[in-house]
């Protein structure tokens, strides 16, 4: 047999449960793995004494009804965790312990699952490459000659997830945070409709977009742990009343006489041949697998980005406030209240927080709201209203994930439009509210990973579960990094 | 009706300045648990012991709306005649201070769940409608406190996160005692309707007060300031008279009015320019993303109107019609529910008349002296009911009435057995009467050949001496008449 | 529109940021740039459409009006930077 961190979640669990493979020896065999893991620098925060202990107890009280018994799970460090540490890798949360556990993170631990840890983000999850944490870099297990960044915001998730140093994990999507990591380290991630997962305990970044998904080694997997996390909340006022599906034991490869939409703006400039390949083998696929395929028109796609990059930020501007060295975290000094609320402020927020706290403050401040808010509001509303358009056609939308693949790591530090660019594809699913799975469809010419995204309708995670099944069973897609980093 | 005239009107040197104020006030609406968050509202609590994760700001900590709050504001809205808008909205306020721990507070900006409405006051020159703007839902802040130490400010978030409504007037009021009216008539319509309990003392009722002066017939606005956060009528009177002077002294040493928040220094009672809030002025509101809009619908609105009580204005007119109650007493009447309600219950059970004389008079001198609450009257209404009575049935004279009251008040005894236990019993009995006549006039020989010589004042004489000989129980009524036939 | 040093400094202050001419000098050359790309939105036709903050289709929930947290003062106060037990300290507020 291969090693245990090997398996997919779905297969572990089932070993576990059957008592091939002791909830210790899961832990354990993927604590190890994790401490010879440092130089991908995927965690913030380690409690694998705890996770080991924890592991003995559940092997002491063995429960096969738990979806997830025994899974050794880290989670992406803007969950809040009771009595463990939760920074949003920010300077500014610094020692944070809340006092309290997300939502989703206690329906985690509620089916059996065992935190491993708190991983690497960017900064508030403002980010496309790990690169903004105050905690470091995070490393792709895939590389070149050079280190590579595992995408972002939820970097240490798909990078601890490629690397095999969790068996799953949970991320955030806010405008492609989960799809386009799992696009740069080959696995699947999978951002709910806005309101199906609890946003109770998770670290706000922009509120009306925020959503918590899965990220996890294949399809099946993926399914399995949106069962896990989705579910209506009373203490979210905006998660939305919906039954949750069984997803895992629905889900099928036959997705014959699906009418799957190619949204004709994706194929934007300058795209890579490569991109574009992968694209056609998706659709090539599809048709073998007896799916209808239809050429759609999203007309306002290319507003998409402009009209995020002032919402979430006016969102964050707003939502960041509360982090002023009075409550929790990192206070600096200053002679009377505004000067210490300046200097908190100044150097317990990186760069690329401030920027976005700034235009976020310029596009609400008076004057300019309805030039720029008010504006971006109403292209959302047209955005949403193209996606209403194209799904009374087809059942879901085949595009690429990324406009390229993982990229060294400075790379795009000079202009931050260059890396807003990386958003392009996943940004629209956010601001219609609408789920989305990117999963991996192959390798570029420098080996690297790529994904495809499937777009579903609302609250219809479940067809574009099945769909990217189908596909996946028929790219088998495999791993090929070294663990050159052991 | 002859009423006095509006002359409210400053003097300078230029001419007579009107000033114009309008309020916003903050009334705390009355629940159990905060507006987001279910956390407790009592006053007085230890510090920091009723703040939730939400009201404390937290990480990932969300509101959830209190239903009741909603129905509070609505019924506030219909008491103040007012639109109720079917679709409203939070947003977020954004500013930074010590006791707002979000660093925003949700409000409702743009669209707030209470429209225009009206107030009508009882002014000594007549009626005054006041236009209401406005009545919104929002977060109240927690506490600043700044004198426990040289160098720090405390924070206690008890207060963050308490639903208030804003009731925003229009720029209606014209002087000091304008202002008092109002809010006395917002507090009472409040406190009928059970939906603030209007406690100045205990900050659940207080304004920001916006003020301006203009001369006299003047059309246009002069530049406003706000004076933050006044809690007590006083004070707010007290503000309003020097900022309008300041204000006045200013455009007459021909300077201009900086439009600015300002805070009333009860101590030196006079208004400063708030340092804290010199960039309040851009609050960057936006719909509130972890909230949806706010739909109620007709149904809604038509049911809650049914549970309304009986308002002031309505019981007005009920007791001057029903009652034959002067406008004035019947607005002194109505003006406290409890009072109403006592005044009703001695009133259906005795005498329209004298239950409005003695009300208003010895028992609010009672409640005035022992400072206490009608609801905590020493005299029952059914007592001071049958205590009429027995002036009506002619058991006692309006003046033994006194005495038995005061006995009433020590103990909240039954007057009748006031009046025995203590023989205070009225003596009409016309035999017992003559014979005491007699023994007076007998021995006032003197006093009685002056008086038939047309000393006519003389007759108080005699009827003080028969009084004094009865020990003041005579009817005297009775005394009266006996006493003519003797004299003639 | 364009961002100079003095908007810099405004959205600095409302934002509670403490600036210095470096920050300012970095500042502007990415708002800047940031505004350009935003100001694409400029190209759509917006009339008549109808602003979209949430994609949430439902209506509000709304809770009782019942006490259910009592005293969490240890639970708030624990991660205050400063060492008291009953209130948030601050560096003196002038008003
Ligand atoms: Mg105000
Ligand atoms: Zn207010």
């Amino acid at each position: 047999m291969s090693e245990i961190y090997q398996l997919s979640l779905f297969e572990l669990v089932n070993k576990i449960k059957s008592k091939e493979i002791s909830c210790e020896e899961a832990t354990k065999s993927y604590v190890e793995r994790s401490s010879k893991s440092k130089k991908l620098n995927c965690y913030v925060e380690e409690t694998f004494d705890i996770a080991l202990k924890k592991a003995k107890d559940l092997d002491q009280s063995f429960n096969p009804d738990k979806k997830l018994f025994g899974a050794p799970i880290a989670v992406k460090d803007l969950f809040c965790t009771n009595g463990v540490q939760t920074t949003a890798s920010s300077k500014m949360l610094k020692g944070f312990k809340p006092q309290y556990e997300s939502t989703v993170t206690e329906k985690l631990w509620n089916e059996g699952a065992n935190l491993l840890g708190k991983l690497n983000c960017d900064e508030y999850a403002m980010g496309s490459s790990n690169e903004t944490s105050y905690f470091g870099n995070v490393i792709n297990p895939y590389r070149n000659d050079e280190d590579l960044v595992p995408g972002g915001s939820s970097g240490g998730c798909s990078s601890s997830v490629a690397a095999n140093l969790t068996s799953a994990t949970v991320g955030t999507d806010t405008g492609g945070s989960i799809r386009q990591p799992a696009s740069f380290t080959g696995i699947v991630g999978l951002k709910p409709t806005y309101g199906r997962c609890s946003r109770w305990g998770i670290v706000a970044f922009a509120s009306s977009l925020d959503q918590a998904g899965p990220m996890t080694k294949d399809v099946k997997d993926s399914a399995l742990m949106m069962e896990v996390i989705a579910g209506h909340d009373e203490k979210d006022s905006t998660s939305a009343k919906k039954n949750v599906e069984p997803f895992s034991s629905k889900l099928t490869k036959d997705i014959k006489g699906l009418k799957i939409g190619i949204p004709k703006e994706y194929k934007v400039d300058g795209m890579p041949k490569e991109i574009l390949d992968l694209w056609d083998k998706g659709i090539e696929i599809s048709k073998s697998l007896g799916c209808e395929i239809k050429e759609i028109s999203l007309p306002h796609t290319k507003y998409a980005l402009p009209a995020y990059y002032i919402i979430a930020p006016a969102e964050a501007s707003s939502n960041l406030a509360r982090y002023d060295g009075v409550k929790y975290g990192f206070r600096a000094e200053g002679k009377d209240l505004i000067e210490m609320y300046e200097n908190t402020r100044a150097q317990g927020f990186g760069d690329e927080v401030k920027r976005r706290i700034l235009i976020g403050t310029y596009v609400l401040s008076s004057g300019y709201y309805d030039a720029y808010y008010l504006k971006a509001l109403k292209v959302r509303r047209l955005i949403k209203n193209d996606f209403d358009e194209a799904f009374k056609e087809v059942d879901t939308i085949l595009t690429p994930t990324t406009p390229s693949s993982a990229f060294a790591i400075g790379k795009n530090d000079d202009d931050p439009i260059s890396m807003y660019l990386n958003d392009v594809f996943t940004v629209p699913v956010n601001l219609a509210g609408l789920p989305a799975i990117s999963f991996p469809a192959g390798y570029d010419q420098k080996n690297l990973p790529l994904g495809l995204q499937l777009i579903g309708k609302s609250f219809d995670e479940q067809t574009i579960l099945n769909n990217a099944y189908a596909i996946e069973q028929n790219i088998n897609f495999k791993p090929n990094y070294k663990d050159w980093w052991i | 009706m002859s009423e006095k005239q509006f002359d409210y009107y400053l003097k300078g040197e230029k001419g007579d300045y009107e000033v114009v104020i309008g309020l916003e006030v903050h009334a705390q609406v009355l629940s159990k648990a905060k507006l987001f968050s279910a956390s407790a509202t009592q006053f007085g609590a230890e510090p920091n012991s009723q703040v939730s994760l939400v009201d404390a700001a937290m990480p990932g900590m969300l509101p959830v709306i209190n239903k009741f709050c909603i129905e509070q504001a609505v019924k506030t809205g219909l008491g103040l005649n007012a639109k109720i808008n079917t679709f409203s909205k939070f947003d977020r306020k954004n500013y930074f201070y010590a006791d707002l721990p979000q660093g925003y507070q949700i409000s409702q900006f743009k669209h707030p769940i209470v429209g225009e409405g009206k107030v009508i006051l009882d002014m000594p020159y007549g009626t005054k409608e006041v236009g209401i703007e406005r009545l919104h839902l929002e977060q109240d802040a927690g506490k600043s406190m700044h004198d426990q130490d040289p160098n720090h400010s405390f924070v206690d978030l008890n207060r963050s996160g308490i639903a208030l409504m804003e009731i925003v007037s229009k720029p209606d009021l014209r002087s000091p005692s304008e202002v008092g009216e109002y809010i006395k008539k917002l507090r009472s319509i409040m406190r009928y309707l059970n939906t603030c309990d209007g406690n100045m003392e205990q900050g659940s009722l207080r304004a920001d007060v916006n003020v301006s002066v203009r001369l006299k017939n003047s059309k246009n606005f002069g530049t406003r300031c706000e004076i933050k956060n006044v809690n007590s009528i006083k004070f707010m009177q007290q503000a309003i008279e020097y900022e309008a002077r300041r204000q006045i002294n200013l455009i007459e040493d021909g300077k201009e009015v900086d439009q600015e928040t300002r805070l009333f220094d009860t101590k030196k009672q006079e208004t400063r320019s708030m340092r804290s809030k010199e960039d309040a002025h851009d609050y960057r509101y936006f719909p509130d993303p972890d909230l949806l809009p706010l739909e109620i619908d007709e149904k809604y609105i038509e049911d809650l109107k049914k549970t309304l009580p009986e308002l002031p204005d309505q019981k007005k007119q009920r007791l001057i019609s029903d009652f034959k109650l002067t406008s004035y007493e019947a607005s002194v009447i109505i003006s406290d529910q409890a009072v109403s309600e006592y005044y009703e219950k001695v009133a259906k059970n005795s005498d329209y008349k004298l239950a409005a004389t003695w009300l208003m008079g010895d028992l609010f001198a009672t409640l005035n002296k022992e400072a206490k609450d009608i609801t905590e009257s020493p005299v029952s209404a059914e007592n001071l009911a049958k205590m009429i009575n027995l002036i009506k049935d002619g058991t006692i004279s309006g003046k033994i009435a006194k005495t038995v009251f005061e006995e009433m008040v020590k103990s909240d005894g039954d007057p009748l057995k006031i009046v025995e236990d203590k023989g205070l019993k009225q003596t009409s009995d016309p035999k017992e009467i003559e014979n005491i006549v007699d023994k007076i006039l007998a021995s006032n020989q003197d006093k009685v050949e002056q008086y038939k010589s047309g000393k006519d004042k003389l007759f108080g004489f005699f009827v003080g001496q028969v009084m004094k000989e009865m020990k003041g129980k005579g009817n005297p009524q009775m005394i009266n008449d006996i006493l003519k036939n003797k004299l003639k | 529109m364009s961002i100079t040093k003095d908007t810099v400094k405004k959205i600095s202050k409302l934002s509670r940021i403490a600036s210095n001419e470096k920050f300012e000098e970095n500042m502007i050359k990415d708002l800047n740039s940031i505004l350009k790309f935003v100001e694409q939105l400029n190209e759509v036709n917006i009339d008549n459409v109808e602003p979209l903050a949430s994609t949430v289709n439902q209506e509000l929930i709304k809770r009782e009006d019942e006490v259910k947290v009592v005293n969490k003062k240890k639970d708030i106060l624990i991660n205050s930077p400063s060492e008291n037990e009953d209130f948030y300290v601050v560096p003196k507020v002038i008003e």
